[in-house]
């Protein structure tokens, strides 16, 4: 057997980019992942036109539905934040749902998730980032900048103190958009190299058709569980901003 | 914990990613920022979050907030008139335990003044019926003792006669009159004693 015959595994090619909707698409870059956010945006708005259509005062599931993702992080806007989180209500809520529509979607077959473009996390969390540190200079002025020095710490530690915080503010945005990007490839890159190893025994023979159940019922597996992770780090995503912006209107 | 599984799993691909690499194929296309659509990606990205926000900030999640107020509003008012209903009822039960004190106070005096009254009646009657009793048993007591003293006057003439009888036969003489009287008083009032 010669190395090129055997299928190899292409677990990153799932990631590429190409243009989407046909010439337009070409002529603007328009991207499948861009395709994939306004399917997810239309879902989003569609959730909320169709289920508060009816207007009931006894919900049906979709209005149901649609009042507890508001719900959702409508409380979590004010647990977290207080009762200025209502402002940033809306863009928590945005992000929400952008995020857990971008990783839900992503887990269909033949579509493109694209919270695993970490240039796509990172703007995300730049966004925030930029939000929170705005909304804190707007805030308290000047006096925002006594957050990377605690108050009530000794001065003599204000060298050490100082860099470690101003690091580990800045590493807000790396951590927050690394954590879902890598979450979401290293599920798709697991997905990939399973169902390759199925289809690579099950082109050795009879035996391999038997030893391809084990890669595949992983498959299965990993299917609720990315599920799991999809839910999971929109929520991290949406409640770490929350507490972000509660240090930006509270500062500490 | 989250930091450590993200860490773990960012190792994971960039090892995954690396071993692919050096199989002489590209890395990440994630990373690729040469390449174009990277950097428009982003940028449609930009303009559909932000249209996405403004959509649900102006548009969606209003709807949302109307219906869950109106709900709300709903659930308050339907507290507010069964709160107001069960004063009613409560006021309408008390008024209703009052009466029912009121009527059993009454229809017990009622039965009090009722029983007092027979009682009464009763009371009198015995009275006047003693009354006529005791005039009838002094009727009939006067009536004995006038029948008994004429009985007696009856005795004492007889007694009187057949003592003077007696004496003139036996004596042979007319007693006198008032001696005959007296022994016959003494014992007549002997015997009735």
């Amino acid at each position: 057997m010669a190395a090129e015959e055997l299928p190899s595994i292409d677990a990153l090619g799932q990631f590429e980019l190409t243009t989407s909707l046909g010439a337009f698409g070409r002529s603007v870059n328009f991207t499948q992942s861009n395709t994939m956010m306004l399917i997810a945006s239309a879902l989003v708005l569609g959730m909320l036109y169709f289920g508060m259509r009816p207007k009931a005062v006894v919900p049906g599931r979709l209005q149901a539905l649609a009042e507890m993702g508001y719900e959702f992080i409508y409380n979590m806007c004010s647990d977290q934040i207080g009762h200025e989180g209502r402002r940033f209500f809306p863009f928590v809520f945005t992000l929400f749902f952008f995020v857990l529509m971008g990783n839900l979607l992503g887990l269909l077959p033949y579509s493109f998730t694209y919270t695993s473009h970490i240039v796509v996390t990172f703007a995300l969390a730049a966004a925030v980032i930029v939000l929170t540190t705005v909304v804190a200079l707007y805030l308290h002025g000047w006096k925002f900048f006594t957050y990377f020095f605690p108050a009530g710490a000794p001065k003599m530690l204000a060298p050490l103190i100082i860099p470690v915080e101003v690091i580990s503010y800045l590493s807000r945005p790396v951590s927050l958009s690394i954590r879902l990007f890598a979450n979401m490839v290293a599920g798709h890159v697991m997905f990939e190299v399973f169902a390759s190893f199925v289809v690579m025994l099950a082109a050795a023979g009879t035996l391999g058709v038997v030893g391809a159940i084990g890669p595949l019922a992983l498959n299965v597996v990993l299917v609720g569980f990315e599920l799991l992770v999809a839910a999971l780090q929109a929520y991290v995503f949406a409640i770490l901003t929350c507490i972000y912006l509660h240090d930006a209107v509270h500062l500490h | 914990m989250r930091g450590i599984t993200s860490l773990a799993s960012l190792a994971f691909t960039l090892t995954t990613s690396a071993a692919f690499a050096a199989e002489g194929k590209r890395g990440m296309p994630q990373l690729d920022v040469a390449n174009p659509l990277i950097t428009s990606q982003v940028v449609w990205m930009a303009i559909i979050f932000f249209a996405l926000y403004l959509l649900l900030s102006r548009w969606g999640l209003p709807k949302v907030e109307l219906v869950l107020k109106a709900r709300a509003a709903t659930i308050a008012g339907d507290l507010d008139a069964a709160r107001a209903a069960k004063v009613l009822s409560d006021a309408a039960r008390d008024e209703m335990m009052s009466a029912t004190q009121k009527a059993h106070a009454a229809a017990q005096a009622q039965v009090t003044a009722a029983v007092d009254q027979a009682k009464a009646e009763a009371a009198a009657q015995a009275v006047t019926a003693n009354a006529r009793l005791d005039r009838q048993l002094a009727e009939a007591e006067s009536r004995i003792a006038a029948a008994r003293a004429s009985a007696v006057d009856a005795l004492r003439e007889v007694a009187t006669t057949a003592t003077v009888d007696v004496v003139a036969r036996l004596a042979g003489f007319a007693p006198d009159q008032a001696v005959i009287n007296d022994a016959v008083g003494r014992a007549l009032t002997a015997r009735a004693a």
